[in-house]
């Protein structure tokens, strides 16, 4: 790790003037700085962003709860008394122990292991343990408000099932915050009732910022990810192009087509001959069915900083990411299904998983490469990588052969972080 | 088939299974299925919830033969070797043509920089069928990991 080089200021600070103007280049130091990862948790994981937290169908009940992250900051999120969703930090007001110890429950309240200070489903300290001590002896003072006391709490809201928070009161709506045309491309898919099918993490031993930039990044798509080439796939894929919201830092990319063409070999096995030898021998999993009423077969979109909402085909996730550390990041992933679905449709999905995830056909590659790349600059904090694919600007383009989103999340990143 | 020649038969599939992979034979290692086989790998939570998806499903041998034939010709990633230590089986039900059993499993990872890590641990949850000439064959695998985090990627098969 560099030592803090002071800025014009002469502030022992990590310095703008070690990042040249503009969204076109990004020096490596910003995914190796453990001064910088702090600074995004105040102004990007606690700053005025919302952050995907979880599904509604996972807190249906009162009293359900699951515990999430906003960056490193533990948060449990439960569906109130009321009937709303709250979210506030999984940290006890008293010494700050983790409050909630599971995944996932039911819970009529939240009481801390540590001494018993209990906390409603708002998140509001309702006990203190011994508030009045033993037989006269001990107790907290008689002023001390517990009212003035809790953990931070959130602002929650949702769009298609999916539950977003922000810690900042001054943030924007959810809706104004994501732009009306991503809002579209959300409710597009997720417009009816979830189900979920199977959820996994992945480890990804890089800054989580190179995810945020590959999920935008729709240069890599076919070069680096050459199943479909490789196999000789045909798509019959018309058009594309990639919507970016108005202040860049959204951005949903499209793929237009009628699918796939499965033509199963498997059945033939028996008379393959040499050409067919890089021809799949059993592509159900391939099959698909368009279920959104359009020709829109790929759809991703990446919101700030970096939640996913992936619908390949049938196949439905969000993918989360949680920083660990400088040099590593959990990608969860949540497999999704409607409720709705009929056996069929639900046994497609099961197939299709196979395209994406940790093992995924076409997205296992995102696990290593961010690892390349932070490998590949350990020496070269000062160094540069280009973003210049696609001009200069970070706007809506009809093509994925640009960075032009990736630029709009360095946009958004120096805008936020004041750097 | 009495039950100790089961529980021997069994032992020496998972090594020949194992011994397969770990030995980078993967073109040999659909030939443990049944045709219509089903093959994942899951994590423990997704099993006991009733979520149905793997990072890994294949429901037939040939969809086996095409992981096999991603992983040798499309998929990018850093060369690594794994080590399979997989333990005694336990036999849960048997009859005439059938053997459903568990087995426990660790995958230690070798990558080619010789970081060594343990890669997974878990059960095998296993439907073997007993072929007409004695063979056996998984008709059913399911790999559940203890843990629902995979580091980085998974290419070569549990």
């Amino acid at each position: 790790m560099d030592a803090p080089i002071p800025n014009s200021a002469g502030e022992k600070h990590w310095a703008p003037n070690r990042w040249p103007e503009g969204i076109t280049r990004v020096p490596f130091w910003l995914y190796q700085d453990a001064e910088i990862l702090r600074a995004e948790q105040r102004k990007i994981y606690e700053g005025p962003v919302w952050h995907f937290l979880c599904l509604e169908v996972d807190i249906e009940n009162q009293g359900d709860y699951r515990t999430t992250f906003l960056g490193k900051m533990p948060v449990i999120v439960v569906r109130g008394e009321d009937g709303a969703i709250h979210g506030f930090e999984n940290r006890c007001a008293h010494r700050g122990a983790l409050i909630a110890l599971d995944d996932t429950g039911n819970a009529k309240d939240f009481t801390c292991a540590y001494h018993a200070w209990r906390y409603d489903l708002e998140g509001n300290l309702c006990s203190i343990a011994f508030q009045r001590g033993v037989n006269g002896q001990g107790g907290m003072p008689p002023e001390f408000d517990m009212r003035a006391h809790g953990p931070r709490k959130l602002r929650t809201d949702s769009i298609g099932g999916l539950v977003f928070g922000t810690l900042d009161p001054a943030a924007p709506t959810l809706e104004e915050f994501l732009s009306p045309e991503i809002a579209a491309k959300i409710r597009r898919v997720f417009n009816r009732k979830l189900e979920v099918i199977g959820r996994f993490t992945q480890f990804l031993p890089n800054n989580w910022k190179m995810y945020a930039e590959n999920v935008r990044d729709t240069y890599h798509a076919s070069l680096l990810h050459l199943f479909f080439t490789t196999f000789k796939i045909t798509r019959f894929d018309q058009a594309g192009g990639v919507t970016i919201s108005p202040d860049g830092a959204h951005h949903a990319s499209a793929t237009i087509g009628k699918g796939i063409e499965t033509k199963s070999v498997y059945k033939d096995q028996g008379i393959r001959s040499d050409s067919e030898d890089f021809k799949l021998r059993d592509d159900r999993f391939l099959a698909s069915k368009a279920e959104f009423g359009d020709d829109i077969q790929l759809q991703n979109v990446a919101l700030f900083p970096v939640t996913m909402l992936q619908q390949l085909y049938n196949s439905i996730a969000v993918r989360q990411t949680v920083p660990r550390g400088v040099d590593g990041m959990d990608l969860n992933w949540i497999f999704l299904g409607f409720a709705d679905d009929t056996p069929e449709m639900r046994k497609m999905r099961l197939r299709q998983a196979n395209l994406a995830g940790p093992a995924g056909y076409v997205s296992m590659e995102d696990g290593c490469i961010g690892g390349f790349v932070q490998r590949g600059a350990a020496a070269a904090p000062d160094e540069i990588a280009i973003v210049e694919m696609g001009g200069y600007e970070a706007a809506s383009q009809n093509t994925r052969a640009t960075e032009a989103s990736v630029r709009g999340f360095w946009k958004n990143y120096r805008r936020l972080m004041g750097i | 088939m009495s039950s100790p020649e089961t529980l021997f038969r069994l032992s020496a599939l998972n090594t020949a299974y194992a011994a397969t992979i770990d030995a980078d034979r993967l073109e040999d290692w659909p030939g443990f299925f049944t045709e219509d086989c089903l093959y994942k790998i899951t994590t423990d939570e997704n099993h006991r919830r009733g979520q149905l998806a793997g990072i890994v499903y294949a429901d037939s041998r040939g969809m086996l033969e095409d992981r096999v034939a991603a992983l040798r010709r499309a998929n990018i990633f850093e060369r690594q070797c794994y080590r399979h230590i997989v333990g005694m089986p336990s036999i849960l039900a048997e009859d005439a043509g059938n053997i459903r059993a568990e087995a426990p499993f660790l995958v230690i990872r070798t990558m080619r920089t010789g970081e060594m890590s343990l890669f997974a641990a878990g059960r095998y949850l296993d439907h073997i069928r007993v072929m007409p000439d004695g063979g056996l064959r998984f008709a059913e695998r399911l790999a559940i990991c203890d843990s629902p985090r995979f580091d980085t990627l998974l290419a070569i098969p549990l």
